[in-house]
């Protein structure tokens, strides 16, 4: 109890110094905690991909689609349980800042696939029931104020023309990990429109979704699709939905390599300022610490009184840094909506960052205060008497 | 008393502080250099004292004569290069250094000349802390804490920190600190160094008291000529040599 009485007011006797510490381990935790959340938001499409899609598009690029009859030739492959398709819209509404994914997909046959989507079962079957139908997922609504019933004006850009759809339902994901800031129409909707006015382009689709009965035999699989394909005009590549996923990610991996680098040094930076702090604590207190060991306290004893001090500053720090974390993710997502920046539809703090957050405070704290124990420890009573602090 | 001469210690032959019993403090062929980047500068040379158990010694001499280096080998907190130091029979230059904080713990009650009190604590928590290294209980602490602080006149400022206190009072806590484990030896280091005339005076008169009434035995380095008179002894300390001027100290009384 002694010794804890000692090293609570130890740490506070300086209180400027002992406050600017703290909220420099708060704000470099907090900023730690936030990157890593970025970082964890941009890979979100990535962990909710399942382990039982892979999908199967053009092996030249993305951009050139694939027949549509190849999904006959896909269905009956061992292994195979169902097969569906995608094609991306990338149309425009409003305007491009108002950016949203839309696709289009065979709807009686996507959506039983992706059970994370849920929907009221009305408007689902009003939405089946509507050639010109769109679900749009629950974040999507929430942004723009989307309702059953609104009429979504888009322009195209892949295939040029005003198009119009109505909302017919809104869905839900099955947990705050599903991304929902996208629009699904119907793939016949847009066939018919290319039929029309793109003929050569007609019956052809961005990519086949297959579901396995096994995940474990993906490898297997995707290899067997593509062998049915090999040396056609529209050779396919085939991988698990979340390799998919991260192709779209590894397009921007240099950033995130960036942000995750960024996280680090700034917990970094905090342990060069917590360092500095405990040295210069330690160093004005060394005839104190002479004293205690004149007394008859032992070398670890006051290490010790050192140590607990570091921890007890850096505790605070990081327990103020987890406790603010929420508070400063929704903030950031909001300053980002305020902006038009939609980047992240996924955004949800990982429970393990506050475990980082913790862990570095405490890995802060021990670090900070070796080069002061060691010295405080090793000091000549006669040297440290005579220290003037 | 000693009636010694004032006349150097021959070498080899020891100062005398003592009574007729046995020394408290036998220091025999002491020798201490210090090393000062490339120089090694000698300090004390075969340096030889006895002080006896109750006897309150002066340890006098001017600036870098080595009297405080002297004082520190006496108290444990420093070695000595060659030499022997033994107090109440234990020869503590042969110690580790666990036993030698231990021993300290026990044994010497330390007064420094700036006090040093811990500055976030109290008085009672400052002379409780030598307490600490007891198995006394927190009672017993208490109850002997309470004691002391009373015995140096500071009963009513127990929950006073350092820089609540004079300079005075806050000697008195320190030498309250020095005395609360009834240590064999009390070693003070200037304790009138930083207190003014009247501070001083009620200090030494404390340190007084503790000798005459209690038998402590002190150890005292000073420059100061009244500290010098308060003691019962006066040793002079000069380029190594050791003398003992205690007739001169004696007449003065």
């Amino acid at each position: 109890m002694f010794f804890l009485k000692l090293v609570g007011r130890n740490a506070f006797r300086a209180r400027l110094r002992t406050g600017l510490t703290i909220a420099g381990l708060v704000i470099a935790l907090t900023a730690f905690g936030l990157l890593q959340t970025v970082v964890k938001a941009w890979y979100a499409g990535v962990e909710a991909a399942s382990s039982s899609r892979l999908i199967t598009r053009n092996a030249i690029s993305l951009v050139f689609p694939l027949p549509v009859y190849y999904r006959e030739q896909i269905r009956p492959i061992d292994g195979v349980r169902a097969v569906t398709m995608s094609s991306w819209f990338g149309g425009i509404w409003r305007d491009e800042r108002s950016f949203f994914a839309q696709f289009a997909v065979d709807a009686p046959t996507f959506f039983p696939m992706y059970s994370e989507f849920r929907f009221d079962p009305d408007q689902y079957q009003d939405f089946l029931r509507d050639r010109r139908g769109a679900a749009i997922g629950r974040q999507l609504a929430d942004l723009y104020g989307f309702q059953v019933g609104d009429r979504i004006p888009i322009r195209g850009t892949i295939y040029a023309g005003n198009w119009e759809f109505t909302v017919r339902a809104i869905f839900d994901g099955a947990d705050p990990t599903v991304i929902t800031r996208q629009m699904y129409f119907h793939h016949d909707y847009l066939n018919e429109f290319v039929k029309q006015r793109f003929p050569r382009r007609a019956n052809q689709v961005g990519v086949f979704v297959v579901e396995v009965e096994d995940p474990a035999r993906v490898a297997e699989i995707s290899a067997k699709i593509d062998a049915t394909f090999a040396n056609s005009l529209a050779e396919t590549l085939t991988e698990t939905e979340k390799a998919f996923q991260l192709s779209f990610v590894a397009m921007l991996q240099t950033i995130v390599q960036v942000i995750q680098s960024v996280s680090y040094i700034v917990v970094l930076i905090i342990l060069a300022v917590a360092a500095n702090t405990m040295a210069m604590t330690a160093r004005e207190r060394l005839s104190e610490y002479a004293t205690l060991k004149a007394l008859g306290f032992g070398p670890a004893y006051v290490a010790r009184l050192i140590l607990a001090e570091s921890w007890v500053i850096a505790a605070l720090g990081g327990v103020a840094s987890v406790l603010l974390m929420p508070g400063v993710a929704a903030a950031f997502k909001g300053a980002l909506a305020s902006a038009g920046i939609n980047a992240f539809p996924v955004f949800e703090i990982d429970p393990m960052t506050y475990v980082w957050q913790i862990a570095f405070a405490f890995g802060v704290g021990t670090l900070a205060a070796l080069v002061p124990m060691v010295r405080a420890a090793r000091v000549r009573i006669v040297d440290g008497l005579r220290h003037v602090g | 008393m000693s009636a010694a001469a004032a006349s150097p210690a021959a070498a080899g032959r020891a100062v005398h502080a003592a009574g007729s019993g046995p020394a408290l403090i036998e220091v025999r062929h002491v020798s201490k250099s210090y090393t000062r980047g490339e120089q090694v500068v000698p300090v004390l040379t075969d340096i030889n004292l006895d002080v006896g158990r109750g006897e309150f010694v002066a340890l006098m001499g001017p600036s870098g004569s080595g009297k405080s280096t002297l004082l520190n080998l006496v108290a444990g907190i420093d070695k000595p290069d060659a030499g022997a130091i033994r107090i109440a029979g234990e020869d503590i230059t042969q110690f580790s250094e666990g036993d030698l904080a231990g021993w300290r713990s026990a044994s010497v009650g330390f007064i420094f000349q700036f006090y040093n009190l811990m500055p976030v604590l109290d008085a009672f928590e400052n002379v409780e802390l030598p307490l600490l290294l007891t198995g006394l209980s927190r009672a017993d602490r208490r109850m002997r804490v309470e004691m002391t602080l009373a015995l140096v006149g500071l009963a009513d400022r127990m929950d006073h920190r350092p820089n609540e206190l004079s300079g005075g009072q806050q000697q008195r806590v320190a030498i309250a600190r020095a005395i609360v484990s009834d240590p064999l030896l009390l070693i003070a280091d200037e304790p009138t160094g930083d207190l003014d005339r009247t501070s001083a005076a009620e200090v030494l008169g404390l340190m007084r008291r503790l000798n005459e009434e209690l038998g402590k035995t002190i150890v005292m380095v000073t420059h100061d000529p009244r500290a010098a008179e308060a003691a019962r002894h006066l040793i002079y300390l000069d380029k190594g040599q050791l003398t003992d001027l205690s007739p001169f100290a004696a007449h003065r009384a």
